[in-house]
């Protein structure tokens, strides 16, 4: 009775906008479920979608192996279907805290080895199947896990050049990260698509997916160099004093003492910057490239299962959402736990 | 000494690889016969564009057809940002409500739109505008004067109300599907985030303000806008600036809806001249004088409202 009064209806116009409230609910919710599920068709043709009122996960259903595997050569489809389990569970691997160590690169390293092997084949008696033909959730992970790792070694540098002393080097930095930052990804996409083929030597060529990724990787870079920087000034100059007095040099204190702390404090928001890479990377469907959304999309460009939109989207949707929610969990529970115990135990270490 | 060694050799680098990067462009525009320079601001654009707030045609120069796309880009900014703004405060304060039904729909809110693409989201949006609404013979009107339609929405100005002509409607103010989609998907994503950044703001401001404002008589509403606000916008100013940004920024995914932007009209107009380095040079500097516009204003504000 106290849980009633305290939330619903603590005071009169608290009262009213729970009746209010409610009755949205109540003449919404039912609707919802009825289109998203009662009379919703879950398989065959179009057809029976246009006959019936609710919802047409037909059309996700019989795209699933385009949706998750683009244009990949069907017969080897376990193939992307392998690499992406072996992806996902890299990360879940590498969330635990109790994995925190140096072998973990070694981890990371075999992981994508094997991943490598399955997608492009032409060992082990795999058929070669050319980057061009890769497409769906696969891509979208691979864009994603790429662009965040490649782009951390130049965010450290650029977070360091930064807050270095050095005038020339911190224009250079600041320059750098506030240039891309200032303009939008969509921009360094078409850069990357259009321009950078100027940009090499005449007869040198890279394909369409390389391009991409590389503008991936130089747009994270400068948003993951704010976060360490951020890192960075988290840490005591007691810190660096104290690595002084040991003789450290310069080289080993920024590395043995300085960085394992700022970069264990910068993990939650290096992870929302890795959520937010993750959405950006759908933005390479509008420059052409397989990814899930552009898989998702493209089958609506069919006759038959065009007007079905409304269906795709809010299935991509879901996707996204499960990988990004996640680790947005993640990231808070991490933020807590910092928030228990001391920032800078030595657990783990 | 070490250390200007170091620069320097830091800048030498830097300047080699422009110098690389320039060099292999003119060999590469000189074989592909491209021209260089901003010529062709002046020459005819030859394409016709969906939306525009003044007068334009194919017969227009490129360079009045960027500035179609530049207003365009600053009306759904400035009126994405105007409603994102409203809207996050309703969703951040809703997260702090004392009615539990309404904190929980602020709390999927958030969640849901955050955790989803801004793309998907406009694409959503579109999909939904041009295929779940019905045609303008059989608009929704939930108000009067008010009409949603595959073709856009319609509604009334003071003294001019649209009235269906044969299959669209005539007068009132529109949005087209596009407009419509665009400004759908910046606000409802924007807001989710500004939403956090007002109830983290507020949740900062100690429970003691709140409390002695009640000790002078003042009521809930009254409280949290004669004392809390204030206080909490001082925790709010900056990170909505940076939103405000992103907002802007993220307006140039129209492109992949089809309404002109200045994003999409550059590409239109780099796909038709193959100058792509004057094109996404355009874009650049659009951005970053836009980016440091706001940011500039933002200070402003941020420095007026703190404690002197």
């Amino acid at each position: 009775m106290k849980f009633l009064r305290d939330n619903f209806f603590s005071s009169w116009p608290n009262a009213l906008l729970t009746l209010a409230l409610g009755a949205a609910f109540l003449a919404v919710v039912p609707r919802f479920l009825d289109w998203a599920l009662i009379s919703a068709v879950w398989s065959g043709p179009s057809s029976a979608c246009r006959a019936a009122e609710g919802a047409c996960w037909a059309y996700v259903n019989e795209k699933q192996r385009f949706i998750f595997f683009g244009t990949y050569p069907y017969d080897e489809h376990w193939r992307p279907a392998v690499a992406t389990a072996v992806l996902i569970g890299l990360w879940v691997f590498s969330a635990l805290r109790r994995f925190w160590k140096a072998w973990l690169a070694v981890v990371w390293f075999a992981g994508l080895a094997v991943i490598g092997v399955l997608m492009w084949g032409g060992v082990l008696g795999l058929p070669y199947v050319e980057n061009e033909r890769w497409g769906g959730l696969i891509l979208t992970l691979l864009l994603a896990t790429f662009g965040m790792a490649l782009a951390f070694p130049i965010a450290i540098l650029l977070a360091l050049g930064r807050r270095s002393t050095l005038p020339v080097m911190r224009a250079l930095c600041v320059a750098y990260i506030e240039l891309i930052r200032g303009v939008p990804l969509i921009s360094l996409l078409f850069m990357a698509s259009v321009m950078l083929p100027l940009f090499l030597p005449s007869g040198v060529t890279i394909d369409k997916l390389l391009r991409a990724q590389i503008a991936l990787i130089l747009f994270a870079a400068a948003y993951l160099a704010e976060v360490v920087r951020g890192g960075l000034q988290a840490i005591p100059k007691a810190q660096y004093e104290m690595a002084d007095a040991l003789g450290l040099g310069a080289f080993q204190k920024m590395f043995y003492v300085v960085l394992p702390q700022a970069l264990r404090i910068a993990v939650p928001p290096l992870v929302n910057t890795f959520i937010g890479l993750f959405k950006d990377t759908s933005l390479v469907a509008i420059i052409g490239l397989f990814d899930l959304l552009a898989a998702v999309k493209v089958g609506l460009n069919e006759p038959a299962w065009s007007g079905f939109g409304v269906e795709a989207y809010l299935f991509a949707c879901l996707v996204y959402f499960v990988f990004c929610y996640a680790m947005s969990r993640y990231s808070r529970t991490l933020e807590l736990r910092r928030g228990r115990t001391p920032a800078l135990d030595a657990g783990g270490g | 000494m070490k250390k200007s060694l170091l620069q320097g050799v830091a800048l030498a680098a830097v300047l080699a690889l422009g110098w690389y990067l320039y060099s292999n462009t003119v060999a590469n525009l000189a074989e592909r016969n491209i021209a260089t320079g901003f010529g062709f601001l002046r020459r005819e654009s030859g394409f016709e564009i969906g939306e525009s707030l003044i007068a334009y045609g194919a017969a227009d120069t490129y360079l009045r057809a960027l500035v179609v796309g530049l207003l365009n880009t600053f009306q759904v900014a400035g009126a994405g940002i105007a409603a994102a703004t409203v809207l996050g405060f309703v969703v951040g304060l809703s997260a702090l409500s004392p009615n539990l039904l309404l904190r929980a729909l602020a709390r999927v809110y958030v969640e849901f739109f955050r955790n989803t693409p801004l793309l998907v989201q406009l694409f959503f949006w579109y999909a939904l505008i041009t295929e779940a609404l019905p045609s303008p013979r059989e608009a929704l009107s939930p108000v009067s004067g008010l009409f949603l339609s595959n073709r856009g929405i319609f509604f009334p100005l003071p003294g001019n109300v649209p009235v269906l002509e044969g299959f669209n409607f005539l007068g009132g103010a529109h949005l087209s599907p596009e407009l419509a989609a665009l400004l759908a998907g910046l606000v409802v994503y924007t807001a989710a985030f500004i939403g956090e950044i007002v109830r983290a703001g507020i949740q900062a401001v100690p429970r003691g303000q709140v409390d002695a404002g009640y000790a002078i008589g003042l009521r809930r509403p009254q409280a949290l806008r004669r004392v809390v606000l204030p206080q909490a916008l001082r925790m709010i100013v900056p990170p909505l600036t940076s939103q405000y940004l992103n907002l802007t920024k993220n307006s140039s995914l129209a492109v992949a809806i089809g309404y002109p932007d200045f994003v999409s009209v550059v590409n239109t107009t780099l796909n038709q001249t193959g100058q792509a380095i004057e094109g996404i040079a355009l874009i650049m500097a659009a951005y970053l004088t836009a980016s440091l516009a706001i940011s500039a204003f933002m200070n402003w504000y941020n420095a007026r409202i703190q404690l002197k």
